[in-house]
């Protein structure tokens, strides 16, 4: 129910968490140096299955909020890392019984395994999302329609902000990227508390697990030279839509997003197709001839198709030849509700969800 | 225009010299181990038959590994002193953390984090701690440092602090040598002072190099100004080089790709340059090789910098085939060719066996292949053939069909009419096409930063003005510039309008 993390998971980790954000959420390469210069220094974290937390135990759920750019610059920090947990400590006056993330797609993947190392409590082997996604209502947590307050923010400087009360989700994600905005874009977050029993009914579970495992397959694949997009394929009962080569990539920001379009021409097996894809900080949906062919929140992956490493809204250019992985969604993002919070008219598109597992929900 | 072009790569160090955008002649002399000698020899023989040209040549362009192999070899590096400014933020990991250790350990001196540096719109993070500076430099000094490597938290938005910085170390240390990560460019904190690092423990090197080829080029009574490649297929004087020896790092592949394109008059197509062991595919776009996009390791570290996008495909004139010419390569004899292959003399079938005995190639002896099983041969070509072009078809990323370049010592094996290309061009002095390469080097200006508060076409402008000053600087005549790549990308979460801009221009080296 509670094991240690070894260390020659972190890695692995990394390489998963950053196939699962789908194209955002940021690399999670500075987190694990700071996680592999914690273990070379003794420090050793602890992952608790779910099922193990007591239904009144009290959970955090930690982020770092703001633009991957800025945190290429500003580099992520453990220390800082915890101080919104140690506010949120002081204002509840109650303790954590552990430390989970909100999102396992990207750095997030390795924040809470930081707090973790600051403040010795274990980490739950779960997250909100199952993947990234850009805003505070797009978690499973919203979709429960669960409270979102109060949050707790906190900057390198001596600033900590308390969010007591939210009108709605999106009152509150508005209010907290305001804050995070001023301190430079980048903060530390301990999201709305959560009850052992809320993480047992509304968390997306097993996702630390399920990341380590991504990336142990396609590490594996490359190291005995196999196709590690394959071995991912299989592994994880995903389905390879596209392999092709950058042919063309434009962006904009609106709004906050990170929005653009790449397309891509065929290789192999897709010679003579496109496939159009189109990113709002993750990729949203992809059309093949002009024909959707998926969307959010299906996890639509844009992977190097020799090295199987993950390529970002960010950094995907031109001529890269790739490979377009779709992975399952976590089924509480495929209900009415969820599909409402994460679906493509979330996301301003006119059409519905479109799959490749099957019939759409 | 006159130029002489050297090529100082690990076994030959090759030289040509061009005349009014002909080459006139090329050579090879093997690479020697204190680098001036062979380049003096390789002076001399590319000059035999035209001293006079000596005293009147416009520049010498050398492109060397020598740089990136002191750094993999873990040789002639000098010890540095790192100041980082930046605390409270980044704290966690500091410089040369994600060194190899035992790189760390030779090059790392002094290690300091203090407080200043900015924020993403230039505003302060906290205010410099210039008492921490001073006591720095007086630390650097009392342990003997003499080279120093600054790096700033977003210091390519405002160089501010580490200017202030160098100031203050300079004031206590007057020949301290000191690198800027500012002048160094790019987003990305620990990428760009890696960078700076690197460059900091290249200093002495970087000075006895340079040196060494002046040297090369007064013994043999040159006395025209000397300039080096970069990655980039640009070049800078070696003054500069002096300062920032990191930009020659791998400069190799690039060079012989613009030297195709040079040889060629084509700009923009596929570059196939068949050696011995492999086939390197790259592409070029307005006479420059398209660039990878993965972060580029040197030694181990992580770099920023940007490689010339390449296939390479195991096939080469040395490949090994077997008898029954269903196996190709990888194996492949090498540079054992003229002992090991059939044609001459030797027991091993290699692709260059198959091209003699198909009629494509003359090397060797013919007569020794002529047992060849006409069927194996005409299977084995095919195959090898539908090999490249499978390769080219990776790296093409334009629908139409585009030229091909066939360079190097084994391109026979590239049939002349490819699926996919307009045409197959082959050139005369393809085998020096990477001294061609340097020779015709022009010189560039890059910048990589965030632009707040201006709209995106002042933005642009901007950018592509710090890139014209940077370029003029480097030697070029502003007149001349171009710009060749604009790309800019607006950054999630950030408000008002702040854009990342990745600008370049080139142009030709100005007159002195």
């Amino acid at each position: 129910m509670l094991r240690e993390i070894e260390r020659d998971e972190l890695e692995p980790l990394a390489t998963g968490a950053w196939i699962l954000g789908a194209g955002g959420g940021g690399s999670p390469y500075l987190s694990y140096l700071n996680m592999r210069n914690l273990y070379e220094g003794g420090t050793r974290v602890k992952l608790m299955d779910p099922m193990a937390l007591e239904d009144d135990d009290l959970v955090a759920v930690v982020s770092n909020m703001g633009a991957p750019l800025v945190g290429q610059e500003r580099l992520s920090d453990p220390a800082f890392a915890a101080k919104p947990l140690r506010a949120m400590e002081d204002y509840l006056q109650k303790k954590f019984r552990a430390v989970m993330s909100v999102e396992v797609g990207g750095g997030n993947a390795l924040q809470p395994l930081q707090v973790a190392a600051m403040t010795g409590l274990p980490v739950v082997d779960a997250d909100s999302m199952g993947r990234a996604f850009p805003e505070a209502q797009m978690t499973s947590f919203a979709i429960a329609d669960l409270p979102m307050f109060p949050l707790t923010l906190a900057d390198i400087r001596d600033n900590e902000v308390v969010v007591t009360r939210a009108a709605s989700w999106k009152w509150m994600e508005r209010i907290s990227r305001k804050v995070c905005t001023e301190v430079g874009s980048i903060a530390a977050t301990c999201k709305a508390p959560r009850t052992g029993r809320e993480v047992k009914d509304h968390g997306v579970l097993y996702t630390t697990t399920k990341a380590i495992r991504i990336g142990r397959v396609v590490r594996e694949a490359r190291r005995r030279h196999d196709d590690p997009v394959a071995a991912l394929v299989e592994a994880e009962s995903g389905v390879l839509l596209f392999r092709g080569k950058v042919q063309d990539i434009s962006r904009r920001t609106t709004e906050g997003f990170l929005r653009g379009r790449a397309r891509i021409e065929g290789l192999d097996g897709d010679r003579g197709s496109t496939l159009d894809l189109e990113f709002q900080n993750e990729f949203a949906a992809a059309w093949r001839d002009g024909e959707v062919a998926v969307t959010t929140p299906d996890i639509i992956c844009v992977m190097d198709s020799i090295s199987g490493e993950a390529i970002g809204t960010e950094s995907i250019r031109y001529g890269q030849r790739v490979s377009v992985v779709v992975l399952p969604a976590p089924e509480v993002l495929l209900t009415p509700k969820g599909l409402q919070h994460v679906g493509p008219r979330a996301f301003g598109y006119d059409f519905d969800y479109r799959t490749v597992f099957g019939a759409a929900a | 225009m006159k130029r002489i072009g050297i090529d100082v790569g690990g076994t030959n160090t090759d030289a040509v010299l061009i005349v009014d955008g002909k080459v006139l002649k090329g050579v090879k002399t093997p690479t020697t181990e204190d680098v001036t000698s062979g380049v003096r020899k390789a002076l001399d023989l590319v000059l035999a038959d035209n001293r006079a040209l000596a005293a009147s040549l416009d520049g010498v362009m050398i492109g060397t590994t020598h740089f990136t192999n002191a750094v993999v070899q873990r040789r002639g590096l000098n010890k540095v002193a790192a100041l980082r400014i930046g605390l409270p933020a980044s704290a966690a990991l500091p410089p040369f953390v994600d060194w190899p250790t035992d790189l760390a350990r030779l090059v790392s001196g002094e290690v300091h984090m203090i407080r200043g540096g900015h924020e993403y719109d230039g505003r302060p993070i906290v205010p410099l701690d210039r008492t921490a500076v001073r006591e720095i430099a007086r630390k650097i000094a009392d342990a003997g440092i003499t080279s120093a490597g600054i790096c700033a938290v977003f210091s390519p938005l405002t160089a501010e602090c580490e200017q202030e910085a160098a100031e203050i170390l300079r004031e206590e240390n007057p020949d301290l040598r000191i690198t800027l990560s500012s002048d160094l460019g790019r987003i990305g904190l620990l990428e760009r002072e890696n960078v700076t690092l690197l460059n900091a423990c290249l200093q002495n090197l970087a000075h006895k190099t340079t040196n060494a080829f002046a040297d090369a080029m007064r013994a043999s009574g040159i006395e025209a100004p000397l300039f080096l490649t970069q990655n980039d297929g640009t070049i800078m004087r070696a003054e500069m080089v002096e300062r920032f020896p990191v930009y020659c790092f791998a400069s190799g592949p690039t060079n012989s790709m613009r030297g195709a394109a040079f040889l060629s008059g084509i700009e923009d197509g596929v570059v196939v340059d068949v050696g011995g062991t492999t086939s390197d595919i790259g592409y070029l776009k307005a006479g420059f090789p398209r660039e990878a996009n993965t972060a580029v390791e040197v030694g181990g570290v992580r770099t920023l910098f940007r490689m010339p996008d390449l296939l390479s495909i195991g096939l080469g004139g040395g490949t090994e085939i077997t008898e029954d010419g269903n196996g190709i390569g990888p194996g492949s004899v090498g540079y054992h060719l003229t002992q090991e292959a059939m044609v001459f003399g030797g027991k091993q079938l290699t692709a260059t066996d198959i091209a003699v005995a198909a009629g494509i190639a003359e090397i060797g002896e013919r007569t020794r292949v002529a047992h060849l099983d006409g069927g194996i041969v005409r299977r084995t070509l095919g195959a090898m053939r539908e090999m490249i072009v499978e390769g080219i078809d990776r790296m093409k990323t334009e629908a139409g069909d585009v030229p091909l370049l066939a360079v190097g010592g084994g391109s026979f094996l590239i049939p002349d009419r490819v699926e996919g290309a307009s045409e197959v061009v082959r050139v005369e002095h393809h085998a020096v096409a990477n001294a061609v390469g340097a020779a015709i080097a022009q010189v560039s200006g890059e910048i990589d930063r965030i632009f707040s508060g201006l709209s995106r076409e002042d933005a642009l402008v901007a950018a592509v003005e710090e890139a014209q000053g940077k370029a003029v600087e480097a030697g070029a005549d502003h007149a001349t510039l171009k710009t060749v790549e604009v790309e800019d990308l607006p950054i999630a979460y950030l408000p008002g309008n702040s854009v990342r801009v990745r600008t370049r221009v080139i142009g030709a080296i100005a007159a002195q």
